[in-house]
């Protein structure tokens, strides 16, 4: 990608800025990214760095462990399809066999045109809906073929339940205010607080 | 009989309308507990908590009153609420942080306040994007209704609550590997001494990491007193507790129920309960308490649902998840699909977890493919006598976290209670299920 947009950098700072140390903020910096490009790209590794003080490399070794971070391009939709135990009892791998064929990819795959990536996924909790699907980190509750194959029906014309936002877009609720009380406010208010109670207590 | 008298402690507004919000809360009593608590003393509402014995709801179950008391006395220390659940069928946390956040964010200011921390942090599972959602509004409204921030309510006491978000590693369910994550780091669990984050925690300075059941039990408690808490439940599992029952049940859902006073039969076959078995299937193996745990055989059921209840069989109740498995599912397949979940998250840094897990997902795949041999049996206990030495319960630790040692339960449990199965499958040259 190109670099944060000014809002997504204006965002970016105020992320770093909620932890004592700017390395914290390499999770949701990363979040934010997939959110302004769809995927976590090279360029964008190299922002978060500056951002968090770290090298790229640091920045990509910490994203690659985790699962919900694209280092590749993939789908508008991300459909995760749980076949874990409680899953696997409901018959969660016939269903992702069922997605396969339906979206015409092997799991890990992304369709030609771009609008779903198929993904088989560990235990996503949300055992008594089972088998559970997510798309995009929501739960969509279609635990049969057909119902699954409505939903992607829907999505391929654009006509996504409003609960659903394109990949990359975790949460949309942001944080309304900033850090009220600085850790070093904090400590500094506490520390008189404390002298003056001891202060207090030593004549007697 | 179950024994269901026992007041909902943590899930009151569970399937209330509305009961999310900040006007649902406080219409339900909400944060009156925290006005409460800050008239109170730290280490009065510290010593209600002990009062309570309330042990912690991650999966260790270790007292969360004795963890609070370890917190090393530094000038900066630091709250983390672990809210990564991961554990396979375990949907508790979730069901908490989506229907009612703000308990769970008045249990941080309440637990903030007694420990007297600089900052707390709330991570929440990547995955759960409405949870995420939801918790992050209910800390805006909290900082907009003064009840956290500056000065909260007037009392002269500041805390700040930061969400953060994780990103998909079961691994980060593990303290230590939760606080580098915090850090920005890869999910590796630390290195041991020190056994404690109470000692040395998030960037070094002491802090206390609590499950989000954990702390939505801190509200009731201050309200209530914490011997109403400990007068529930019987031994050292008080209060009620959550269960997260999946597999082959009619009714599978979380239920709050009362510890020791229930059994694993009547949370399976109770009517207000599970229900029981889907089209009443014989059940072949109930898995107690998440994939790390032994499993029970069908003649275990009349075991209490309590910490050291479960312990003395020869299990763990870990996060409160009960599996059931019913006579016509292949417990090969159940062995290989929870070590190929074990496989998956490993997080890589020591030997015994890395490669056994590989290697036993390999083998269990071809026994229940085909291609299995008759000598794989002895060869997957063999592996598995390598990550956990003994193969007793509880695990010999070979490995810096307890994911390692914990590969083996599902395997050594189904070979023990399903060895014909194994045997079937050789002969049949794979699943004998269809």
């Amino acid at each position: 990608m190109s670099r944060f947009r000014p809002e997504f950098r204006q965002r970016a700072e105020e992320l770093v800025a909620l932890y004592p140390h700017a390395r914290s903020a390499t999770l949701p910096l990363c979040h934010l990214a997939q959110e302004q490009e769809g995927y976590l790209s090279a360029d964008a590794m190299v922002e978060v760095a500056e951002l968090t003080d770290t090298t790229p490399a640091e920045v990509r070794g910490t994203a690659s462990f985790f699962d919900l971070f694209h280092l590749e391009p993939v789908g508008t939709y991300v459909v995760g399809v749980c076949t874990n135990i409680a899953c696997l009892l409901a018959g969660g791998l016939e269903l992702l066999a069922h997605a396969e064929k339906t979206l015409g990819v092997a799991v890990g795959e992304t369709t030609e045109e771009g609008t779903f990536t198929l993904e088989e996924c560990e235990c996503l909790g949300d055992c008594d809906v089972a088998p559970c699907v997510q798309v995009n980190s929501r739960f969509v509750r279609t635990t049969t073929p057909a119902a699954l194959d409505a939903l992607l029906d829907r999505l391929r014309t654009d006509d996504a339940p409003a609960d659903i936002p394109r990949f990359g877009v975790l949460s949309r609720v942001r944080r309304s205010v900033g850090l009220v009380v600085p850790p070093g406010q904090i400590v500094a208010e506490r520390a008189r607080v404390a002298a003056a109670s001891s202060s207090e207590k030593s004549p007697s | 009989m179950a024994k269901l008298d026992a007041p909902q402690i943590v899930t009151s507004r569970v399937g209330l309308d509305g009961g999310h919000t900040l006007r649902g809360y406080l219409a339900t009593g909400g944060y009156e507990s925290l006005r409460k608590a800050l008239s109170m003393t730290p280490a009065a509402v510290a010593e209600e908590v002990d009062a309570a014995s309330l042990l912690g709801r991650g999966g260790a179950g270790f007292p969360a009153g004795r963890k609070w008391s370890m917190l090393k006395k530094d000038p900066v220390t630091y709250l983390v609420v672990n809210g990564d659940e991961s554990e396979p069928a375990t949907f508790k946390d979730r069901l908490l942080m989506e229907c009612d956040p703000h308990q769970l964010v008045e249990g941080v200011i309440i637990s903030a306040w007694a420990l007297q921390v600089t900052t707390a942090f709330i991570f929440v599972r990547g995955e759960f994007a409405l949870g995420l959602e939801r918790v992050q509004t209910a800390v805006n409204d909290a900082y907009a209704h003064g009840a956290l921030g500056r000065d909260i309510f007037g009392s002269g006491f500041s805390i700040d609550v930061v969400v953060h978000p994780g990103a998909g590693a079961y691994i980060c369910g593990d303290e230590t590997a939760l606080l580098e994550t915090l850090e920005g780091k890869r999910g590796f669990p630390r290195i041991k001494p020190p056994f404690y984050p109470a000692a040395i925690g998030l960037y070094g300075q002491p802090t206390v990491v609590n499950n989000v059941e954990t702390l939505s039990n801190i509200p009731w408690i201050v309200a209530n007193g914490g011997r109403a808490f400990a007068a529930l439940g019987k031994g050292r599992s008080t209060g009620t507790r959550l269960f997260a029952l999946s597999g082959r049940v009619r009714r599978p859902g979380v239920y709050e129920i009362e510890m020791v006073h229930n059994t694993f039969r009547d949370l399976i076959f109770d009517s207000a309960l599970g229900g029981g078995t889907t089209d009443d299937v014989a059940i072949k193996a109930v898995i107690p308490g998440g994939a790390s745990s032994p499993w029970f055989g069908p003649e275990l059921l009349d075991v209490p649902l309590g910490q050291d209840e479960v312990a003395e069989h020869g299990s763990m109740l870990g996060s409160g998840s009960v599996i059931v498995i019913g006579v016509n599912d292949c417990a090969v397949r159940a062995a290989w699909r929870l070590t190929k979940f074990f496989q998956r998250e490993s997080c890589g840094q020591c030997t015994p977890c890395r490669e056994g897990a590989g290697w036993l997902e390999r083998i269990l795949r071809r026994l229940e493919v085909g291609g299995g041999r008759i000598e794989d049996i002895d060869l997957l206990l063999d592996v598995c006598d390598n990550i956990a030495p003994g193969l007793g319960w509880p695990p010999q630790q070979t490995t810096i976290c307890p994911l390692g040692p914990s590969i083996p339960s599902p395997i050594t449990s189904a070979i023990a209670m399903c060895k014909e199965e194994f045997l079937a499958h050789v002969e049949h040259g794979g699943c004998t299920y269809g």
